[in-house]
């Protein structure tokens, strides 16, 4: 791969050709502003707070989708550049619900971070009123297009990195917004609840219904479900689990998670249905015991049915190390080759 | 499966067959359809209308069970249009001549008239299967739940072995599992038949090196294979089998004909359920021990591509429940057996040495992050991303000449439906975790019975209706769901559900060497309850 030499900011950085300004000044540790940028997805130009100068070329490109190339003169901000990002914010700002305490996003919002790094306060505008949908039929998670910025983050990981496409913008001008073919309920399209969206929304717009209390600490698991064996980071507080979010370091799912490994994969750990003690069955009942007595009646009854009497059930559902404990408990101790799992069902 | 999972990505064709992979498979599923958006077809042989079809280049709804046929004629096809590779059947294959003299009776038109498929159809899937390399297939349990399972999966191989397409990057022909560690069970000898690694307990030279691991003697370990499940619940009936350890099963939904299921534990002189929920099955147990789940212990787990990961404990388990191996081990202890496992660490320790495919992997390397797919049979090995590359793990790649059976049973007159079961996205298996989840429950809440439009006319049942559902075993209650995913003649219902459980109708019949049963195919009949 080539190499090519550029000026940010009066730096001189070599990156490789073909990198994008904004990504040549990510490596010479230059932060630009970006709001529809994510590194998961393809770079789309459509927000305009990225925009920089570069000697020679005419306005202002968005550096995100904007190719770097020999000798190119950067500017990545002067107090023109800021005040048509400022601009670009407050614009975004007049149409957006301004309710930063009630909102789900709040303190884990890009535009508010922005508003912060920016320092706009007030958009100072005359907001056009129109009417955005809210859309609750799904039980995971909430759509209100009241807080969408049209960074198109949620089309584009739909289309891009999950393949199906479910939302697109619908509508024209100032009235367009982001949603389901004919702007159905969300619950009744093709949508299959993933939350990658709500993963990669910038704001609050995309929302998890459930809202957990900030983890103590997050563990590394492999997810309980099919066999593609997803890593997932179950987020614990207080030794429960509250959330869980896919691995990104994972070369199997990258990050992504399905609705099960999402939603699925730790509710029951802490259902009260749960067994926390040995049972034994008394007279028709089963009832709680302690280990010693419940073990010990075990072994009772399988030193007397030894050999072709005794068979397992292993599991597909439980560790290496269980299932060859297993294998290996109906063999050595039991002389049983009968022990299986329900690989066939 | 015989290729990583990214191969998805790197296929040309893609042949996806009895795999709901978007609903099953999600993660799978998402590489599958980002390289259909970037070119690669999609061939998909599959009796009902899933998310995928919307995205095949060619989709073959065929009768369900009628897949051999299908698959013999696009063999024909290829043969017929020379379209096979030559080089690679004359290097690394045999019984390729008897397996063609078979294939030639298979004309697409006649698979047409046994599979409904058109004979187009057929031949326009065979060339892009065979010209469009590398091509990819990808199945699950709608290939392998029938009385042919073994039989269709020999003919996946075929096909494959035909256009060169195994060993290669972004070829193979790739079982999706179902559950997260169905492979890591098989791996570790949860098989009536095998020790871990695959090695025949009637091996003398396997039990040898198994005793002397284990430090028992040589003679008590058994070398007749035992009984797979279906077989243990018939020995449990006829009184051979009389104390059976269940650990992590719920055969009372999982299995075919529950009710045959209830009369087999019921006949067990000791039934010992080791769950983490009071489960069907474990409310018949004599004694009932609380286990750990994956969150609440160390331990590893196998994927579809053989990768071997590490997952960490999260949480405590809840009050006194404890990892299944403690528990084992604690048995085995008051049985005369000094075993004395601190850790799931040591346990490992101890199977790599035993088990071929592991022996080069530790706990150490995949703490530190490293990729493993077995086989992995030294300290410092790579893994082994992709099987059969140069060479088949037998020698020569086996071609089998596969003749068409129906399956056991077809609708007739009293049962006129063909009954198939499966999944829903939102739900897994018996549906003891995820229905667990509130939102989740809430998505798919019920149980239902999906019914072609044609054949709810004819019956008289509208949407939402309640039906009753009656096969040869038993009978239960559900919600009628009229949509075209199902053919006319086919209806679907999920099993995950306890109060409308599929396998109460379905059938116990049997693949005769993988003793699988054949959940998908049934014959019922339909009428309006209530």
């Amino acid at each position: 791969m080539s190499t090519i030499k550029l000026f940010i900011d009066g730096k001189e950085v070599e990156v490789e050709r073909g990198t994008t300004i904004l990504k040549a000044a990510g490596q010479a540790g230059v932060r630009i502003p970006t709001l529809c940028h994510h590194p998961d997805l393809e770079p789309y130009g459509g927000c305009r707070l990225c925009i920089v100068k570069v000697e020679g070329m005419r306005g202002m490109p968005p550096s995100c989708i904007t190719e770097v190339a020999e000798g190119m003169k950067v500017t990545t901000e002067d107090d023109e550049i800021l005040a048509a990002r400022r601009t670009v914010l407050r614009l975004l700002l007049a149409d957006h619900t301004y309710d930063c305490l009630r909102c789900r996003a709040n303190l884990d919002c890009e535009l508010q971070k922005l508003t912060e790094e920016l320092g706009v306060r007030e958009h100072g505008l005359i907001p056009v009123l129109r009417e955005s949908t809210i859309d609750e039929s799904n039980p995971l998670f909430v759509r209100d297009m009241n807080r969408c910025v049209r960074c198109a983050r949620c089309i584009r990981t739909c289309q891009e990195i999950i393949g199906l496409g479910a939302i697109d913008f619908l509508g024209r001008g100032h009235a367009v917004e982001v949603g389901p073919f004919a702007n159905q309920p969300i619950a009744e399209s093709i949508c299959e609840s993933c939350g990658e969206c709500v993963v990669h929304c910038p704001t609050g717009a995309l929302s998890f219904r459930e809202q957990p209390p900030r983890p103590d600490r997050k563990e590394t698991v492999i997810c309980p479900y099919c066999g593609t064996g997803c890593s997932i980071e179950l987020h614990v507080r207080r030794d429960r689990v509250v959330a869980a979010s896919g691995d990104r370091h994972s070369e199997v799912n990258r990050g992504l998670l399905c609705l099960k490994g999402r939603f699925g994969s730790f509710p029951y750990l802490h259902d009260p249905e749960r067994l926390t003690r040995p049972l034994v069955r008394k007279r028709g009942e089963l009832v709680e015991c302690d280990w010693d007595e419940a073990l010990d009646l075990v072994a009772q009854k399988f030193r007397q049915h030894r050999g072709e009497a005794f068979a397992a059930f292993s599991s597909a559902k439980v560790a290496n190390e269980d299932n060859y404990l297993m294998q290996k408990f109906s063999r050595e101790v039991q002389g049983s080759n009968s022990v299986d799992h329900c690989a066939r069902l | 499966m015989t290729n990583p999972i990214a191969d998805f990505g790197k296929a040309r064709t893609l042949l996806v067959t009895g795999s709901n992979t978007s609903e099953n498979h999600p993660i799978i599923a998402h590489h599958m359809r980002r390289a259909i958006r970037r070119g690669t077809k999609l061939l998909l042989l599959e009796p009902r209308d899933i998310p995928l079809a919307g995205l095949a280049t060619v989709w073959l709804r065929h009768r369900p069970g009628t897949d051999v046929a299908v698959l013999n004629a696009m063999m024909n096809v290829i043969v017929s249009e020379d379209l096979h590779d030559h080089q690679y059947i004359q290097e690394r294959t045999e019984g390729f001549e008897e397996f063609r003299r078979v294939i030639e009776q298979y004309s697409p038109q006649r698979a047409q008239e046994i599979s409904g498929v058109s004979a187009d159809d057929i031949v326009l899937a065979a060339r892009i299967y065979a010209s469009e390399r590398p091509s990819s297939i990808a199945y699950a349990m709608g290939i392998t739940q029938h009385v042919t399972g073994t039989d269709n999966v020999k003919s996946l191989a075929n096909l494959a072995m035909l256009c060169g397409n195994v060993g290669v990057e972004g070829g193979g022909v790739n079982p999706l599992r179902g559950q997260n560690n169905v492979q890591g069970a098989c791996d570790m000898g949860a098989l009536p038949n095998v020790f871990s690694g695959y090695q025949q307990v009637a091996d003398l030279a396997a039990r040898q090196k198994m005793s002397q691991a284990w430090g028992v003697p040589f003679e008590s370990l058994p070398d007749k294979p035992g009984l797979t499940i279906t077989e243990i619940l018939d020995g449990a009936e006829s009184g051979q089998v009389k104390a059976l350890y269940i650990m992590g099963e719920n055969p009372m939904l999982s299995d075919p004909d529950s009710g045959h299921v209830e009369k087999a534990l019921g006949h067990l002189d000791f039934l010992v359920v080791q769950d983490i929920f009071l489960t069907e099955t474990a409310r018949l147990a004599d004694v009932v021990l609380p286990a750990a789940a994956y969150a609440e212990r160390e331990g590893t787990y196998t994927n579809t591509e053989r990768r071997v990961q590490l997952s960490r404990q999260a949480v405590p388990p809840p009050g006194q429940a404890r990892p299944d191996w403690q528990i084992i081990s604690e048995l085995a202890r008051r049985l005369d057996h000094g075993w004395n496992y601190s850790s799931a660490e040591e346990i490992f320790t101890e199977l790599a040495v035993v088990t071929p495919q592991y022996r080069g992997i530790t706990y150490e390397r995949l703490r530190q992050g490293e990729q493993l797919c077995w086989p992995c049979p030294t300290p410092g090995h790579p893994g082994t991303p992709i099987l059969h590359v140069g060479r088949f793990a037998r020698g020569l790649g086996k071609f089998h000449a596969i003749e068409y059976l129906p399956p056991a049973e077809l609708p007739d007159k009293k049962y006129p439906l063909l009954l198939t079961t499966g999944r829903v996205l939102q739900h897994f298996h018996t549906g003891t975790m995820t229905r667990k989840a509130a939102g989740l429950e809430a998505l798919a809440p019920r149980p239902f019975i999906e019914v072609n439009p044609a054949d709810a006319r004819r019956l008289g049942i509208s949407g939402s209706a309640p039906v009753r559902v009656i096969s040869r075993r038993g009978q239960i209650e559900l919600e009628a769901r009229i949509d075209e995913r199902v053919d006319c003649g086919v209806v679907f219902i999920p099993f995950h559900y306890f109060e409308a459980a599929a396998n109460r109708l379905t059938n116990t019949a049997l693949d005769p060497v993988a003793k699988i049963p054949e959940f998908k195919v049934c014959a019922v009949r339909l009428e309006r309850a209530g």
